[in-house]
This record gives C-alpha cells, sequence and structure tokens, in this order.
C-alpha cells in the first residue's frame, strides 16, 4: 500500500515529466520527403540495393495514395514536406561496450528510468533503445546470442542477417498497406528486429525503448518480430518525447510471424507527449500493427496502455490463418484534455478452431475524445472460430465522447461471436463509499480506474504493469470536480 | 462514378425536370429534392452507410432506362386478399403507388383519425422530420414522391383501431418503381397504432423507395409496425423518420420476410426529456435474400430511454446487415439506452454483418450493446430430442422460440397472432 501512496504523491506535482529535451548534436537529413530522401537515408545506413528498391517502390506507392479520412478524429493536414524523415545523435558509436556511448545519451535513457548499463541484470530485460531515428544501444545481445536469439537493431539485422530480413519483411504489413505504412516503408530509418529460433523459450523480456529527441522530426521505425516454431517470447515496448509546441509525426509499423506452435506477446505502454493543457503540441501517432499467426496452434498477444499522444490511431491486428491458432488484445487507452484517440483490433479468423479474445477498457476525461474500432472477421472456412469481445468506456466529464464502432462480419455458421459493450461514469456510490473511508475523491478516482482496467493492467509483465499504473494516474490528474 | 451509374443517374434528372404538379407546396419541397439528390448522388458502393448493400447496383441494372411506372391491374379483390384476417381497421391501399378508393376504408370517426392524400396537404411540416440533405434516397422519394398517407390523430383521441396502410406493388405488367410519402402525426396526449403491410406479385422487378415521416407531441404514443412480406423480386428501400417530443413514447417493430434486397433505416430523435424509445426487428432470410437493417437512436434531452433488440435468422446464401447507432447528446444526462442484436446463421453460405455502434458525449448514462452470431445450441436440440422430438421439429421449435420473443410483446392480440402465424409459415415453407 506504501508503493501506492507513493505513485500517488509523486504524480500529483508532475505534468508530463518526460518533456525534457537533451542537447545532442544531431545529425539530420533536409527536412522534405522525395526519391532523393530515400536514397539519402538508405545510403547512410548503408543498405543493399534490393531494400533500397523495396523503399522506393513504396515511395512510389506512397504518392498514389491518399490521407484515410475514416478515423474518427480530428487534426489540421499534415505537412509531410516539413518534416525532418532523418535525425540521428552524432557521435553515433557502433559500440561494442557502453562505454563508448556518448554520456548525454546515457544520461537521457538514465533519466527515462532505462538502465542501458546493464547493472539491473536482476531485472532481466534486454533493452534496444532507439532515440530520434537510430538504434543506440542493445543490451545483452551476448547472452541472448547463446541461445541463438537475435535481438539487435533494424540496421544492424539488415547488415547481418540480410537473408531473414529480406524473407520476413513486408510479410504481414505489405509496403502498400496503407498510407502510414507505405510512409514508414519508403523512409523506415531504424527499429528493432528480433528472431528466436525453433523451439527457444527466451528467458528474459525483450524490450525497445522509443524517444523523439530532436524539434521538427518524424519518428519512423520498423520492428519485426519472427518466432519460429514452438518458440516463445514477451517483448515490451515503451515510449516518450519531449514537450513541445508543434506536432510531431509518429508512423511506425510492427510486424509479428508466428510459426506453428510459437507465442508472440508484445506489450506496449505508450507516452508519447500529449499536448498541453488547451490541446497544443503533442504526437500524432498513426502506427500499423500487425501479427500473423502462419502455423497451427500459434499465439500473438498484444496488450497495450495508451496514454500519450495529442492523436492516436492505431489498431494491432492478429491474423490467424493456422488451425487452433489464438489471438487476444487487452487493451486500455486513456484520453485527457484535447486528447483523441481511435483505436482497436482487427482479428481476421482464417484457420479452423481459431480463437480471439478482446478486452478493450476505453476512459476519456476533459475534451478528448476516445473510440473503439474493432473487426471482427470470421472467413467461410473458419469451421469452430470462437471470439469474445468486450469494450467498456468509462466517462470522466460532460464534455469528452466516448464511441464504439464494432464491425463483426460472420461467414460461417459454426462461430460463435459475442460482443458486449458498456458505457458509464464512475458511480457517485463508488466514490462516496471510498470518501466515507478517509480516500479523497482525487484518490478514489484513480483507485476505481485501476481497478476497472485491472483485467488488462494483469496481462502486462510485472514492471511494466506499476508504470502503467502510475501512468493512469497521472494522465488522469486534475479531470475530476 | 462509373458511367452505368452516370447515365443512370442522368435518367433520374431527366425524369425529374419535367415533374411539376399543381400544389405550390409540394413543388417547392420537391425542388429541395432535386437540388439535394443533385448533389447527393447515389451512394458509392464504398460509402460507409452502404458498403454491405448492393442496393443501387441492383436497381443500375433492374432500371438503367430510368424509373418505369407499370399501371396497376391489381383488382379489388386481389388488394383485399393482403388484408390480416380478423383484424378490424381503418385501411389505406396504395397500388404501385396509387391512392386506391375502391379497396381502403375508414372506420374510426373524424374526431378520431384525419387522413388525407398527400397531394391535398398544404402544411409545411412535411419535409421538416426528414432531411433530403442527409441521404440519397430521402432526396429521390422528396423528388418523386406522388402520393401517399397524411394521417393526423388529434390531441387527446385515442384510436382503437389500428391504422393500416397496404403498399402493394403488381409487376405483371413490367417493371414497376414506386416512391410513397407518408406523414403521421400524433397530437398531444394522443394515442394510435400504424401498421404499413409491404406486398408484391408479378413476375417483375418492383421497387420501392418509401419515406415515412412520424411526428410524435408531447406525451403523446405511437405504436409502430412494419411489416415485409414480398417477394423474391423486389427491391426495397424504407426511411422512418422520427421526432419524439417530451414525454412521448414511440415503439417500433419491424418484421422482415420477404425482397429480395431490403434497406430499412429507422432513425429516431428524441428531442425532449422523459422519452421512451423502444426498436424491435425480426428477419428470416432464404435464398439470396439480403437485408440491411440502419437504425438510428439519437438522444438529444436529458431522462430519456431507450431500448432496441433485432433478431435475425439467416438460411441458404442469405445476407443480412444490422447496423445500429445510439448517439447520446452532451445535454442527455441520465440516459438509459441498450441495445442488443442476436443472429442465427444456419448454413455455411449464410452470412451476417453486425455493427452495432455507440458514440457517446455525455457522461453520467448508463449504455450497453451487445451482438451474437451463431447457430443453435447442440445441447437443446439434444435435450429436445432426448424427449422424443425429432431433429427438424426440435430445431423448428427452437428456431420459433427465438423469433417469437421479437413478436410476443403486442398487445394487439390479432396482429400478434398474424405475425406469429407469418413467422411459422415461413419457418414451414422455407426452413424445414
Amino acid at each position: 500500500m506504501a508503493k501506492d501512496t507513493d505513485i500517488l504523491e509523486s504524480i500529483t506535482n508532475s505534468e508530463y515529466k518526460w518533456g525534457w529535451e537533451t542537447k545532442i548534436e544531431n545529425e539530420s537529413a533536409p527536412k522534405g520527403l522525395s526519391e532523393d530522401i530515400v536514397r539519402f537515408i538508405s545510403a547512410k545506413k548503408e543498405e543493399p540495393e534490393w531494400l533500397l528498391e523495396w523503399r522506393l517502390k513504396a515511395y512510389r506507392q506512397w504518392l498514389t495514395m491518399k490521407e484515410p479520412k475514416w478515423p474518427n478524429v480530428r487534426y489540421p493536414k499534415v505537412d509531410f514536406q516539413d518534416i525532418i524523415y532523418f535525425s540521428a545523435p552524432k557521435k553515433k558509436a557502433t559500440a561494442k561496450s557502453l562505454d563508448e556511448i556518448d554520456p548525454e545519451l546515457l544520461d537521457t535513457f538514465k533519466r527515462l528510468g532505462i538502465s542501458l548499463e546493464e547493472q539491473k541484470r536482476l531485472t532481466g530485460v534486454a533493452v534496444d533503445a532507439v532515440i530520434d531515428s537510430v538504434s543506440v544501444a542493445t543490451t545483452f545481445k551476448a547472452k541472448l546470442g547463446e541461445l541463438g536469439i537475435i535481438f539487435m537493431s533494424f540496421s544492424e539485422a539488415v547488415k547481418e542477417h540480410p537473408e531473414l530480413v529480406r524473407k520476413y519483411l513486408g510479410t504481414v504489413v505489405p509496403a502498400n498497406d496503407n498510407y502510414y505504412a507505405a510512409l514508414n516503408s519508403a523512409v523506415f530509418s531504424d527499429g528493432s528486429f528480433c528472431y528466436i529460433p525453433k523451439g527457444v523459450r527466451c528467458p528474459m523480456e525483450l524490450s525497445t525503448y522509443f524517444r523523439i529527441n530532436a524539434a521538427n522530426t518524424g519518428q519512423f521505425e520498423r520492428t519485426l518480430i519472427v518466432a519460429d516454431e514452438g518458440s516463445y517470447v514477451s517483448y515490451l515496448e515503451g515510449c516518450t518525447a519531449p514537450q513541445r509546441d508543434e506536432n510531431q509525426l509518429h508512423a511506425a509499423v510492427v510486424e509479428i510471424y508466428a510459426a506453428k506452435s510459437a507465442e508472440v506477446k508484445y506489450s506496449t505502454v505508450q507516452n508519447w507527449y500529449p499536448g498541453d493543457k488547451n490541446g497544443k503540441g503533442g504526437i500524432y501517432n498513426f502506427v500499423t500493427k500487425r501479427g500473423i499467426c502462419a502455423g497451427d496452434y500459434a499465439k500473438i498477444s498484444w496488450t497495450q496502455v495508451e496514454t500519450g499522444s495529442a492523436v492516436t490511431w492505431k489498431y494491432p491486428s492478429c491474423i490467424l490463418k493456422g488451425d487452433h491458432s489464438v489471438g487476444e488484445f487487452y487493451s486500455v487507452a486513456v484520453t485527457n484534455n484535447y486528447q483523441q484517440a481511435d483505436t482497436g483490433t482487427k482479428m481476421i479468423h482464417i484457420g479452423k478452431n481459431t480463437k480471439s479474445r478482446i478486452v478493450s477498457k476505453g476512459i476519456s476525461a476533459g475534451r478528448s475524445q476516445n473510440s473503439y474500432r474493432g473487426l471482427v472477421q470470421i472467413m467461410k472456412r473458419a469451421e469452430g472460430a470462437r471470439n469474445f469481445s468486450q469494450c467498456d468506456s468509462l466517462l470522466m466529464g460532460d464534455k469528452c465522447g466516448a464511441h464504439t464502432f464494432p464491425y463483426i462480419e460472420v461467414e460461417n455458421p459454426t462461430a460463435k461471436v459475442e460482443h458486449e459493450a458498456t458505457t458509464s461514469k464512475i458511480g457517485e456510490d463508488q466514490i462516496f463509499y471510498c470518501n466515507q473511508r478517509g480516500i479523497d475523491t482525487e484518490d478514489a478516482v484513480a483507485l476505481i480506474v485501476n481497478g476497472y482496467a485491472k483485467e488488462v493492467l494483469n496481462q502486462l509483465p510485472m514492471e511494466f504493469a506499476v508504470e502503467a499504473q502510475k501512468l493512469l494516474a497521472l494522465t488522469l490528474e486534475g479531470s475530476v470536480g | 462514378m462509373n458511367q452505368q451509374t452516370e447515365t443512370f443517374t442522368q435518367s433520374i434528372q431527366n425524369k425529374l425536370s419535367a415533374k411539376e404538379g399543381t400544389n405550390k407546396f409540394l413543388n417547392e419541397l420537391r425542388k429541395r429534392g432535386i437540388q439535394a439528390f443533385g448533389t447527393l448522388g447515389l451512394p458509392h458502393p464504398k460509402h460507409e452507410e452502404y458498403r454491405y448493400t448492393p442496393i443501387v447496383k441492383a436497381l443500375e441494372k433492374e432500371f438503367s432506362d430510368g424509373f418505369a411506372v407499370a399501371l396497376p391491374t391489381l383488382s379489388e379483390a386481389e388488394a383485399k386478399s393482403f388484408f390480416f384476417s380478423g383484424l378490424e381497421a381503418n385501411r389505406l391501399v396504395f397500388i404501385n403507388g396509387h391512392f386506391s378508393p375502391e379497396a381502403s376504408s375508414i372506420i374510426s370517426p373524424e374526431s378520431e383519425i384525419r387522413i388525407r392524400p398527400l397531394s391535398e396537404v398544404s402544411e409545411d411540416v412535411i419535409g421538416k422530420v426528414a432531411q433530403p440533405e442527409k441521404d440519397a434516397f430521402v432526396a429521390l422519394n422528396t423528388a418523386f414522391s406522388q402520393e401517399g398517407a397524411y394521417i393526423e390523430i388529434p390531441a387527446k383521441a385515442v384510436v382503437g383501431l389500428p391504422v393500416v396502410l397496404h403498399f402493394q406493388s403488381d409487376s405483371r405488367g413490367g417493371i414497376t418503381a414506386a416512391m410513397p410519402r407518408n406523414f403521421i402525426s400524433i397530437g398531444r396526449h394522443a394515442q394510435a397504432s400504424v401498421v404499413e403491410v409491404y406486398n408484391s406479385i408479378g413476375d417483375n422487378t418492383s421497387f420501392l423507395n418509401v419515406l415515412t415521416e412520424v411526428d410524435v407531441a408531447d406525451g403523446a404514443q405511437l405504436d409502430y409496425f412494419k411489416v415485409q412480406t414480398e417477394s423474391d423480386l423486389a427491391l426495397q428501400v424504407n426511411t422512418t423518420e422520427v421526432q419524439q417530443a417530451p414525454n412521448s413514447r414511440f415503439s417500433s417493430t419491424v418484421l422482415t420476410l420477404g425482397g429480395r434486397i431490403v434497406r430499412n433505416n429507422l432513425n429516431v430523435a428524441q428531442n425532449g426529456s422523459g422519452c421512451h424509445t423502444d426498436m424491435y426487428g425480426l428477419y428470416m432470410l432464404h435464398g439470396k435474400q439480403h437485408v440491411d437493417n440502419h437504425t438510428l437512436m439519437d438522444h438529444r434531452q436529458p431522462n430519456s430511454t431507450s431500448n432496441e433488440l433485432y433478431k435475425g435468422i439467416m438460411d441458404d446464401g442469405s445476407t443480412g446487415v444490422f447496423n445500429g447507432k445510439i448517439y447520446v447528446q452532451q445535454a442527455a444526462q441520465k440516459t438509459n439506452a441498450f441495445q442488443s442484436n442476436k443472429n442465427i446463421l444456419l448454413t455455411p453460405n449464410a452470412t451476417i454483418y453486425t455493427k452495432p455502434q455507440l458514440e457517446i458525449w455525455a457522461d453520467d448514462v448508463k449504455c450497453s450493446h451487445g451482438a451474437t452470431t451463431g447457430q443453435l445450441d447442440e445441447e437443446q436440440v439434444f435435450y429436445l430430442r432426448s424427449r422424443g422430438i425429432n431433429e427438424p421439429a426440435a430445431r423448428a421449435l427452437l428456431l420459433y422460440a427465438f423469433a417469437a420473443d421479437i413478436i410476443e410483446h403486442i398487445n394487439i392480440e390479432p396482429l400478434c397472432q398474424h405475425f406469429l402465424a407469418l413467422v411459422n409459415n415461413k419457418l414451414e415453407t422455407r426452413f424445414l
């Protein structure tokens, strides 16, 4: 209990505590987007010819595509020529040991609470840290290497394991999948690559930390996770950005490939800068995340806690292709002030006896708009498919909105699909009960919200769960009364 | 827009410019409809509201030369053969959109009910509830409609007998299209029930684009029913726009058993507090039938409630679509809104697309929606079989129970019985 009070205390005096900026010398591409920029990025990263071709193809397709208008969010048009597409910390070392890394950088990550110094060996989390566009350090590489696990930055993987990257890149999210995926495919700068070989159970959590630092830049990272037959991995992702008045764009792509009997658990705590109280600034988070259960008995589980970003547009999805494969989606999306979130999932049932479960908890406060948009599709040959969806919304204050758009498409009679949704506010009697026990209203709200979101938070790995709880309380601070 | 759509729209436009009746008010409204249709055009197949229903494609194919109106040859006796037996009611019959005075009869006194043909109406209430600018089919109806029923229930009147509107399509003389437009106004504290019945005969395609505007005043109550039992050749777009004043009650029951492609739009706006709305629907489909129910419940004021339940059984290669929207506007605190959609798929080729949608801007509300899709519970079937009921009979019993759930709340006994008989008939002739 002492821990809880600490948490609440620490949050009452800060708004967005990751809003600082590090003074690191940057090496940037000029503003704007053109084929030359794509070539520039590719050349900078010393990429092979095939990858450059792949990028250029994506870029040409992007030019023919239109920005999607269907999400339930409103924001001024993004000027794609006003963005810097490549920015890297200048003293970038191909560091073998951490001593070679810019101390400013290390300090940055220390302030974020991420130890790159491998001191917290006990926490047992391997971290790949990505700042602006470039991966700066990956920890525990050697230990993972013993098991044959490949966990490194995307650009390293392109050099060291081109055959694997080439085989899986774009198989789950094709370059022309959607507007932002195409943009990402053209200009992605770095990201994480992870390969778990046959039958290996990854002994520690793998984690990527993203940070936007430089101004006017967009962050376009690409994560590719491949879990071979019978393997298991739990993967974490976290993100923050400095506080700025202008909006910054984050358009990432995450691809997960799960072979027969493989299991991938993907957890995110998304905490990009959400803009200030008046809705000024903040990150536009337009992300494509998709996993495919390619083999039988495979399982992919998405867990996300969304507290940041001015505008979020994100639908982690599962393609359940293998028979008996399982997809799960657990989400808590919190919006406050002028934040807008349009998030949800897609469960595409193709294989027989596939199962999916969706638990989505939306919390809106202030003047925010929070939408759940989900698709459950049961294809014709998906005999015995099963889906259960639950999406609940909690409203705090009468100026915010909660919206639910569940699409259910069933083409097989043996499928069982259930969908449930509720919308309500925190009961006055619940708050009264807490008040009466000496808990003030703000704390009571935090308590009730944590209870409400527990079903999802329980899915998070331990140390993430604590952070997520803190974040929930922080985001909702001041939304009562 | 592809070429076919273009020529189709063009043919409509040509037809529109020629129309000009004698009623000055209606002419003005018609102009508004023409203008709105000119701006909207027919919905694109990828239009969010029409993406699952290929009604425009079917219309383009069948009516490539524009809307032909075949002259009705339906005799009085034939028209009356569609009447519900045992139901004493006020009846208005429209055949291919033309009013048939011979088949129609009003029994209730003038003090309870006032009915006029649309062409004699001069009140500008028409067109106030349904905005042609919002939907292409509403615009098309506004531009084209010639006939329909204008029903007015004076304040405090309690109409003892239901009003039944029969819309019959006779396509024996060729393809036919009609665009009836109705207006139902229930005065303060008045009470009435209205039934719309749709039938068709003939071997050609018929198309109906119906628009009904309903205005329920303070404390009034309307029970509204729709029975769609057209043939497998019929196309229908049926829009009902309802506005409710404070403390009023509106209850709708839609029973769809026939028709090739049927699209129902039911939009209810609660403009006052203390309102209650019920929406019930049942669709039982066979063959290549395609039925699409779009409902919109718009809570605009505080302290109101709504309840919605739609159920469907899809057999053969049929397709069901359900889209239920609930809006709770910022002012509408203390709203309770519930919605549920349950579906049974009987064959591997049947499909259901369901989208229960909640949009909420107020915080002190209780709203929920649910959707389920599945098949008959094998354990229930087994239970009945273990009691000596053979399999088809057991399935029929379970399907009947599933369907009857929607109908049994109807408190006009002959109507309830008739609906149950229709359900039973469909079960026996099509599903077993």
